[in-house]
C-alpha cells in the first residue's frame, strides 16, 4: 500500500479550511466526474481519488486522524484497530465494509478508516450507484448469430443474450448491474462495449458484407458456376460469360443479420478478382497465340 | 402514456431529498418532461436516471441550471461524435489491408 497525499490530490495546502476543501473538491469533481466524461477510464480513476480525498479531508474526524499519523499511517492503523475494538465491541458489523463506494476506495483508505462508516452513509442523500464500463470481445462469426454468454459482475454470474448483428463499438446497458447504490439508492448500470474481431475473409460495413473471390480466367471468359462460403453456409453462384476483373455482384439478404430485426439481413457484395493462368504448357501458349490472332 | 410508467414527482423528491422547485426549473429549461394528471405531477419512468444525474450535478458538483443545460447539449454532441468515430473506424477497416 502506498501513502496517498490527499492534500496533493485536491491541490490544497495542509492549512486549507473546510470551505477550501469543499471548493477544491467541487472544482476537480466537475472536471473528472464520470457523468461528464463518458467512456473515459482515466477520468473515472481520477474521480475516485478525488472522492476518496474528499471523504477523508471533508470529515473533521478523519482529517484529524489523517493529519496526526500522516506517512506513519501504518501505526495509526494499529492504534485505530485497538481503539475500534474497544469502542465497538459487540456492535455487530458496524465497521464492515459494504455498500456503495467501498470498491472504489484505495487499500490505503480501507486500512486507515475501515471503509465508509454506516454513519457517514446515513447522513447523505440516496444516490444511484456508480455505472460500470466493460468491454466484451466477440468474433465476427459469434456476432452473426444470437448467442448467450455468462458474465461475472460483482461476483455474481449473469447470463445475457447477445442479439445477432451487434456492431463493433456498440454499447448495451444492463440495468442495475453496476455499483451498489449509496444510502439505499438504486444500483448503477453496467455498460458493455462490444469489440468485434474479424476472424473471416469478409469485410463488414454495417449490415453488408464484402468478399473478394478469385475467378479463373476460363470461368471469367466463358461463364460458369462457382461455390462460395458465406457465413450462413455454401452457396452456388452463376458467373456470366466475359466477366471483367473487379466486377461486383450483389447477393441480396446474404449479408449480416440486422440487429434485433429477426429475419432481416444486409447484402453480400462479391468482387471478382480474375486470376491469369500460370505455368502454361507450350500447347496452351500456342492456343492463346491463335486466339490473339483471331 | 400508461400511468404505471409514471413516477409521482413527490415520491421522487421525498426519496432524494430534493425540492419540487428543482424539477420545475429543469422542466422550464426543457431538460425534463413533467406530466400533469389530476393535479399531480409525474415524471416518465424512463427519465428517472436522467433526473438523478441532474440532481447529482446540481447538489454534488454545484452546477447551476444553466450549466446543466449547456453540459447536456455538449455531452449529446460528444456522444454523437463518439458514435460517428466508431462508425468511421468500422468503415475504415474496409479499406485496410486484409487480415
Amino acid at each position: 500500500m502506498t501513502f496517498i497525499d490527499y492534500y496533493e490530490v485536491l491541490g490544497i495546502p495542509k492549512t486549507a479550511t473546510a470551505e477550501d476543501i469543499k471548493n477544491a473538491y467541487r472544482k476537480l469533481a466537475r472536471k473528472h466526474h464520470p457523468d461528464l466524461n463518458p467512456n473515459d477510464k482515466e477520468a473515472n480513476k481520477k474521480f475516485q481519488q478525488i472522492n476518496e480525498a474528499n471523504e477523508v479531508l471533508g470529515d473533521p474526524e478523519k482529517r484529524k486522524k489523517y493529519d496526526k499519523y500522516g506517512k506513519d499511517w501504518e501505526h495509526g492503523e494499529e492504534y485505530e484497530k485497538a481503539r475500534s475494538q474497544r469502542q465497538y465491541q459487540g456492535a455487530g458489523e458496524k465497521w464492515d465494509s459494504h455498500g456503495f463506494g467501498d470498491d472504489s476506495f484505495s487499500d490505503f483508505f480501507a486500512s486507515m478508516f475501515g471503509g465508509r462508516s454506516a454513519e457517514s452513509r446515513s447522513s447523505q442523500t440516496k444516490f444511484k450507484g456508480q455505472d460500470y464500463q466493460a468491454e466484451l470481445k466477440l468474433l465476427l462469426t459469434d456476432a452473426y448469430i444470437n448467442h448467450q454468454q455468462t458474465l461475472t459482475v460483482n461476483g455474481k454470474k449473469i447470463r445475457i443474450t447477445i442479439p445477432a448483428g451487434v456492431e463493433n463499438g456498440q454499447v448495451i446497458k444492463l440495468k442495475g448491474h453496476g455499483g451498489a447504490g449509496m444510502n439505499g439508492g438504486p444500483a448503477g448500470d453496467l455498460f458493455i462495449t462490444f469489440i468485434i474481431e474479424n476472424n473471416t475473409s469478409f469485410k463488414r460495413s454495417g449490415n453488408d458484407l464484402h468478399l473478394t473471390v478469385d475467378l479463373d480466367l476460363y470461368t471469367a471468359v466463358l461463364g460458369g458456376e462457382i461455390t462460395i462460403d458465406t457465413l450462413g453456409g455454401k452457396i452456388k453462384l452463376k458467373v456470366k460469360p466475359e466477366t471483367q476483373n473487379g466486377t461486383k455482384t450483389r447477393l441480396a439478404r446474404k449479408g449480416f443479420p440486422v440487429y434485433k430485426k429477426e429475419g432481416q439481413s444486409g447484402d453480400l457484395y462479391i468482387t471478382y478478382a480474375v486470376k491469369l493462368p500460370t505455368s502454361l504448357s507450350e500447347k496452351q501458349k500456342e492456343l492463346f497465340r491463335e486466339l490473339s490472332r483471331s | 402514456m400508461k400511468r404505471s410508467s409514471l413516477i409521482p414527482a413527490d415520491t421522487f423528491c421525498t426519496h432524494h431529498h430534493i425540492e419540487f422547485s428543482f424539477i420545475r426549473s429543469l422542466q422550464q429549461y426543457g431538460l425534463i418532461e413533467v406530466i400533469m394528471e389530476d393535479d399531480t405531477a409525474f415524471i416518465p419512468g424512463g427519465k428517472i436516471n436522467e433526473l438523478e444525474k441532474f440532481a447529482r450535478w446540481y447538489h454534488e458538483l454545484d452546477i447551476n441550471l444553466a450549466g446543466i443545460d449547456a453540459i447536456t447539449h455538449l455531452l449529446e454532441r460528444v456522444q454523437n461524435m463518439q458514435a460517428e468515430i466508431t462508425g468511421l473506424r468500422n468503415r475504415l477497416s474496409l479499406y485496410e489491408p486484409g487480415d
